[in-house]
C-alpha cells in the first residue's frame, strides 16, 4: 500500500466519522425539537381546556345578561366537544383538526365581541365575585395566544432543520409526522388587556 | 438550598399553582447594571406574588448575595467582541449550573442575554426543558453570532419562549437569528420612588440631570446650552447633575455668571437617586440616542417628578406619546427652552405631568410586568415535568455522563 492511498484510507475515514458526528448530533437536536413541540402542543390543549372552563363558569355565573350568556355558553360547549373528540386521536396526529380551530376561533371571537370595550368589562368587574373571573378570563386569554405563539416559534424551527438536504437524505426524522402550526384566531379581547405591554402602547 | 422549606405546603398563586423558578443572571451581581437590576427586581416580585425562585449569578463576593441568589462562581476577564468582558465560563461553571439544576427541580428556568457566553448560554447548553429567555440588548452582533451559529442556533432551539424588553431588542433577534419574542417591557418598583423622602422640598426651581458628564449620548450639552436662556427667564434656577462629573468640562461649557447655579452630587445609590429624584421639579432627560428603554423615565415619573425628553422613539413610548411627559425636538436646545419655560412657569402644567407621569409608571409597576412574565412560565410549563440537565445531543455531555452523576452530587 502506497503513502497516497494510506493518507487517502485516513482522509476518507476522517471524513466519515466527522460525517456519523454531525449526524448523530442534528438527531438530537430535531430529536429535542419534536419533544418541545408535543410539549407545547400538549400544553395549548390545557390552555384550550381552561379556557373553555373560564368561558363556562362566566356563562353560568349569571354575572352576565342572558343574552350573552348563552352566546358564550354555546360557544364554549362547541368548544369542549371539539377539544374532547381532538384529544382522543390526538394520540394518532394532529391532522384533521382544522374544524377544531374554527370552533376554539369562534369561542375567541364571542369573548372579543362581548369583551370589546372597557365599560362592559367595568360593569362584570363590579359585580361580587365579577373582579375574580374577569382577571381569570384576562389572564387565560393572554396564555391561549402565548402558548400558540410559541408552539408554532417551535414547528418553524424544527420545519426548519427538517428541510435541510442532509436530514432528508438520511431520513433523520424518521417517521415523525412533518410538524404543522395551529392557525386559530386568539386575539385576546381589547378590553381585557391590560399593562403596558404587547396590544397597547409599546408595540405600536 | 432553601427551596425544599416550602415544597411541602405549596401555596396557591391567585388560582395558579406556584412555580418553582430558577432565574439566570449572566453579568456579575456587584457590578450595576440594567440585567442585573432586572433580575433583582423581576426575582423579588415573583416572590411576593407567591412563587419560588433561585437566582444564579457570577459575583466577585459571595457575601453579597441576597438570601435567594446563589453563587454561580468568579467572572472572569475575557476579550470579547471588541473589548474586555466580565463573564463566567469554563467547564467548573457548567458543573455548577448543571448542579443548579438538579437541586432547583424547577418547572421552568429563566435565562437572560441567552446568548452573551455567559453562565446564560451555558444554562441553555445544559439544561432540558421548559427554558425561557430575554433578551435586553443588542449584545449578539451578528459576527459574533456568525462565529458560534450552530451554537447558538442549538442553544436557541432548546428555548421555548423568547421574550424582549423593547422593540430594539426584539429587532436584533428578529434581524440576526430569525423567529420572534414576546414584548415585555422592563418595569419599575413604583414605591421605592413614590415613597422616598425628598432631600430637600421641592421649590420650583430645581432642574435636574442623571448621568455621566462625559458621554455625548446622555446630551448634557443640549441642556447647558438652553441654560443661559433659562437662567435669564429664572435667575434663581438650580441644576442639579446626578452621575459621573467631570465638573471642570461641565462649567467649561458656560459663562462664568452660570456657574453657581449647578450643584453635583455625583453617582449615587438607587435609594440617594430616588431622593434626589423627589427633591426636584423637572427631570430633563436630553438623551440624543442609543436609548433602548428608558427606565430612567419610569424612575422619575414614579417619584412624581414631571419630565421633559428628547423625543427619541423609545422616549415617546414610555411617555405614552407626550402625554405622560413633555417632549421636545432631539438636540434642539431652542426648542429645549421653550419646553422647560413652559413647564417652569406653571405649577398646574408641572402637577397635571407629574400626576400623567405616575399613572403611566404605574402600568410599567413590576407587579404588572411580573403577571405577564408568569403567563409566560405558565404557557411553557409542562405538568409533572421539571427542568433537568441534558446530557444528549452534545459530545461533551456524552463523555462526562458517567462522571457527572456521581461526582458532583
Amino acid at each position: 500500500m502506497s503513502m497516497g492511498t494510506a493518507v487517502l484510507i485516513a482522509a476518507v475515514f476522517a471524513f466519515a466519522v466527522i460525517c456519523a458526528l454531525y449526524l448523530s448530533m442534528t438527531a438530537g437536536r430535531l430529536d429535542r425539537l419534536h419533544r418541545r413541540i408535543d410539549g407545547s402542543r400538549a400544553s395549548l390543549d390545557v390552555q384550550l381546556a381552561r379556557r373553555q372552563a373560564v368561558a363556562s363558569e362566566l356563562a353560568a355565573s349569571g354575572l352576565l345578561d342572558p343574552a350573552t350568556a348563552t352566546v358564550i355558553a354555546a360557544a364554549a360547549h362547541a368548544a369542549r366537544e371539539a377539544g374532547d373528540q381532538d384529544t382522543r386521536v390526538a394520540s394518532e396526529s394532529v391532522v384533521g383538526d382544522g374544524k377544531r380551530w374554527l370552533i376554539e376561533s369562534d369561542l375567541s371571537g364571542v369573548l372579543a365581541e362581548v369583551f370589546d370595550d372597557s365599560y362592559e368589562v367595568a360593569e362584570v368587574m363590579a359585580l361580587p365575585g365579577g373582579h375574580d373571573i374577569v382577571v381569570s378570563l384576562a389572564g387565560i386569554t393572554r396564555r391561549v395566544e402565548l402558548t400558540r405563539r410559541f408552539h408554532n416559534d417551535g414547528v418553524r424551527a424544527c420545519r426548519q432543520v427538517r428541510a435541510h438536504r442532509l436530514v432528508r437524505w438520511f431520513g433523520l426524522a424518521g417517521r415523525t409526522p412533518w410538524p404543522s402550526t395551529v392557525e386559530m384566531d386568539d386575539t385576546p379581547p381589547t378590553g381585557l388587556i391590560f399593562g403596558p405591554g404587547e396590544g397597547r402602547t409599546l408595540d405600536t | 438550598m432553601s427551596l425544599d422549606e416550602g415544597a411541602a405546603a405549596v401555596p396557591k398563586v391567585s388560582g395558579h399553582r406556584a412555580l418553582r423558578i430558577g432565574i439566570v443572571c449572566p453579568y456579575a451581581w456587584d457590578v450595576p447594571g440594567g440585567v442585573q437590576a432586572h433580575v433583582r427586581d423581576l426575582a423579588e416580585t415573583l416572590m411576593d406574588l407567591g412563587h419560588l425562585v433561585r437566582v444564579i449569578t457570577p459575583v466577585q463576593d459571595p457575601s453579597i448575595l441576597p438570601d435567594y441568589a446563589d453563587d454561580g462562581g468568579r467572572p472572569r476577564s475575557v476579550p470579547y467582541n471588541g473589548s474586555v468582558a466580565r463573564l463566567t465560563l469554563g467547564m467548573r461553571a457548567t458543573n455548577h449550573v448543571r448542579r443548579w439544576i438538579r437541586e432547583g427541580e424547577f418547572d421552568v428556568v429563566h435565562v437572560h442575554e441567552p446568548l452573551a457566553p455567559s453562565l446564560s448560554l451555558l444554562t441553555c447548553w445544559a439544561a432540558e426543558g421548559p427554558i425561557v429567555a430575554t433578551w435586553h440588548s443588542s449584545i449578539a452582533r451578528s459576527r459574533a453570532l456568525s462565529v458560534g451559529y450552530y451554537i447558538a442556533q442549538t442553544a436557541m432551539e432548546k428555548v421555548s419562549a423568547r421574550i424582549a424588553v423593547s422593540e430594539y431588542a426584539r429587532r436584533t433577534l428578529v434581524d440576526h437569528i430569525g423567529g420572534d419574542a414576546v414584548l415585555i417591557p422592563n418595569g419599575v418598583k413604583v414605591a421605592n420612588f413614590a415613597e422616598a423622602a425628598p432631600l430637600v422640598p421641592r421649590n420650583g426651581r430645581r432642574v435636574l440631570f442623571l448621568g455621566r458628564t462625559g458621554e455625548p449620548r446622555k446630551g448634557l450639552s443640549v441642556l447647558l446650552r438652553a441654560w443661559p436662556g433659562l437662567r435669564h427667564n429664572f435667575p434663581d434656577l438650580k441644576l442639579v447633575i446626578v452621575g459621573a462629573a467631570d465638573e471642570a468640562d461641565v462649567l467649561a461649557q458656560l459663562p462664568a455668571e452660570d456657574a453657581a447655579s449647578l450643584e453635583f452630587l455625583g453617582p449615587l445609590s438607587d435609594h440617594d437617586k430616588a431622593r434626589a429624584l423627589r427633591s426636584a421639579d423637572v427631570y430633563v432627560a436630553p438623551n440624543t440616542g442609543g436609548e433602548s428603554f428608558g427606565i430612567v423615565l419610569l424612575e422619575a415619573m414614579s417619584a412624581g417628578t414631571p419630565v421633559v425628553a428628547s423625543d427619541l422613539p423609545a422616549f415617546r413610548r414610555v411617555l405614552d406619546d407626550g402625554r405622560a411627559g413633555a417632549v421636545f425636538v432631539n438636540e434642539d436646545s431652542s426648542d429645549l427652552t421653550r419646553v422647560l419655560i413652559r413647564v417652569l412657569s406653571s405649577s398646574a402644567e408641572r402637577e397635571a405631568l407629574a400626576a400623567a407621569g405616575l399613572a403611566r409608571a404605574a402600568e410599567f409597576d413590576w407587579s404588572h410586568i411580573a403577571a405577564d412574565v408568569v403567563a409566560v412560565y405558565d404557557s411553557v410549563v409542562q405538568p409533572g415535568e421539571i427542568v433537568e440537565v441534558d446530557l444528549r445531543g452534545q459530545l461533551m455531555g456524552r463523555w462526562g455522563r458517567r462522571g457527572s452523576t456521581s461526582g458532583i452530587r
